[in-house]
């Protein structure tokens, strides 16, 4: 559906590739995840999927239409982003954070209605977050404030979500509360998404399939227990690991062991 | 709490309360001064206009005045509005960022070296005045543009700082080098005025003013969107750049032609738009609206203390807003970084 096509990019003219000849596509109702160390071009990745950059070369498609062609408007009817973290500077509440996921279906002077509402408040619900809907978005923990921006994507009824390490700042109860919730998502609602992280083991939960990333070049790519290998794992991060199925988790599990490199 | 289902009915009430604040202002206001006047001989229709004296001080004397104040103060506050929500910090505000030390610069040239020159029957202080804040503008703009990876607004902040010090040290350059009388008439200008000599100058700042004003208005919900950063607006359908060209530049339209008409009156931009967020929350759909017409009817008040309250002398309105600024200043730093 999501699907990149040899694409290259650099942030400035003249300046090395953050991405080289990347081709990815994300499937309907499939999790991607983008996997790869520091720099390895993840972010700018998810930045080219969702419009927001333009490839130097290369192009991105939406059900074969070129990105870069489509309105922002029409972009974010399709496509939401999480980002790892939100701040507002000003106090919204939770609920009012959540209805700005309502922008792109509303014309410029056009108040939410009932049905934004409750769109929103449905939102909330799936995310386990209905409680919060008062409370200022800045005293929520770091958790709930994730839940809620999830929560936010949602109201805008795309058929994709990216994620840029959605769990990247949260401790080990949130990073797995948000990934139950993910995968919660992808089943109950087929919500389509593409995740970068760092966190094997969250990919390992997750992601159907991953692209695995290195200076810009995606070095694999397939179904997660495929690509997923002690091989791979060591030549992205030149770390030994231990790459078995857990049987309590249910998942391959990665265990980093020594720096080889 | 807010739900939206009655944002409409809380902006009617917002609009009104706010309003109704705003008109009782421009009653109350010029009827203040060593002359008293009463509010039913200033509206009695049965004495004629060239007999009735109090309905002469009220529309001729002090109206005006009261009119620069209102378009003043609501210039100011909606320039903060606007620079809080795209920097993204609450501390960010025509002052703070040198846009009304560069307004000031440019008219502190044009009084000083008596460039009389009149563009379009417009005189020359309110475009050097909106060239002085569009170059502090365009200096600080390009610093947030520069940082690729989001705008660090404290670094934008600290270039205010150091433009504000750089203007400044200019414009004494410019009194140094300009002739005593010039210079005085300068520094009268700058201790910040709103004493108007008539109806014209008040239109003539109304016309920049209006525009920007009405190209702001069309923006509410694009300023709540890029107050969680420039990625998540644009990741939810805001045109960032366009946004950003046409609010910052409506913003420097309106810092310059404030800064024209009642020389540099700080604090404004940020005491209207805090006490505002305060009461309306922080939904620009309702603290746009509430701080047009809430730092209209700040400065006014302001004005009124500046005229009557430190003698018959009276005192710039500028130093009113600074002595109530500077100590609120501090403190919102003090609660923010506690």
């Amino acid at each position: 559906m999501l699907a990149a096509h040899g694409v290259s990019f650099a942030y400035d003219r003249g300046a090395p590739l953050v991405l080289d000849g990347v081709s990815l596509s994300i499937e309907r109702g499939g999790i991607v995840g983008l996997i790869g160390p520091n720099g390895s071009g993840k972010t700018t990745m998810l930045r080219l999927l969702s419009g927001t950059l333009k490839p130097a070369s290369g192009r991105v498609t939406l059900d074969g239409a070129d990105v870069g062609a489509l309105s922002r408007r029409h972009l974010a009817r399709r496509i939401a982003v999480v980002p790892q973290d939100t701040h507002s500077a000003f106090d919204f509440t939770a609920l009012e954070i959540v209805l700005m996921g309502r922008y792109p279906h509303l014309s410029a002077f056009e108040l939410e209605g009932a049905t934004d509402l409750s769109i929103a408040r449905d939102a909330l619900a799936a995310t386990g977050t209905i409680g919060l809907e008062a409370r200022p978005f800045a005293t929520l923990s770091g958790g709930e404030k994730q839940r809620v921006v999830i929560a936010s994507a949602l109201a805008q009824a795309s058929d994709v979500l990216l994620l840029d390490e959605p769990t990247a700042s949260l401790d080990p109860g949130f990073q797995l509360e948000i990934a139950a919730l993910l995968l919660r998502l992808n089943r109950e609602r087929g919500v389509t998404m593409a995740v970068s992280t760092h966190d094997l083991n969250l990919a390992a939960t997750l992601c159907s399939d991953l692209v695995l990333l290195k200076g810009g070049r995606a070095i694999a790519a397939g179904a997660t227990r495929d690509v997923l290998t002690r091989e791979n794992v060591r030549i992205l991060y030149g770390v030994d690991a231990d790459v078995a199925d857990h049987p309590r988790a249910g998942h391959l599990i990665v265990v980093p062991l020594a720096r080889v490199e | 709490m807010p739900a939206s289902n009655d944002l409409r009915r809380r902006i009617v009430v917002t609009i009104a309360a706010f309003g109704a604040i705003a008109a009782a202002a421009c009653l109350a206001a010029p009827l203040v001064g060593t002359t008293p006047i009463a509010l039913s001989r200033v509206f009695d229709r049965s004495i004629p206009f060239a007999d009735n004296v109090d309905a002469q001080v009220f529309f001729i004397a002090r109206l005006p005045r009261v009119l620069a104040a209102l378009l003043v103060g609501s210039s100011l506050a909606v320039a903060g509005v606007v620079f809080q929500a795209f920097l993204r910090n609450p501390l960010a505000s025509p002052d703070t960022l040198g846009l009304s030390t560069g307004a000031t610069l440019g008219a502190v040239v044009v009084i000083t070296f008596h460039i009389d020159a009149t563009m379009f029957g417009v005189s020359a202080v309110p475009v050097a005045s909106f060239v002085g804040s569009s170059i502090a503008l365009a200096i600080v703009y390009a610093m947030s543009v520069a940082r690729r990876h989001g705008t660090s607004s404290t670094v934008l902040l600290l270039a205010g700082v150091a433009l504000s010090a750089f203007f400044g040290a200019l414009n004494r350059l410019v009194q140094v080098v300009g002739d005593f009388t010039d210079t005085f008439r300068a520094i009268r200008w700058m201790m910040g005025s709103l004493d108007v000599g008539s109806y014209t100058d008040v239109v003539v700042a109304l016309v920049p003013m209006g525009a920007a004003l009405a190209a702001i208005a069309a923006l509410p919900r694009v300023l709540d969107l890029v107050s969680l950063g420039a990625a998540a607006a644009e990741s939810r359908g805001v045109d960032v750049r366009r946004a950003e060209r046409l609010a910052l530049v409506s913003a420097s339209v309106l810092t310059g032609s404030a800064v024209s008409l009642g020389g540099p009156i700080p604090f404004v931009g940020i005491i209207v738009p805090h006490i505002v967020r305060l009461i309306v929350g922080a939904d620009h759909r309702l603290v746009l609206p509430a701080s047009a017409l809430f730092g209209g009817s700040f400065l006014i008040v302001c004005d009124v203390v500046a005229r009557v309250a430190f003698g018959p002398a009276g005192m710039p309105v500028g130093a009113v807003t600074a002595l109530l600024g500077g100590p609120f200043f501090l403190w919102l730093l003090f609660r923010r970084f506690r």
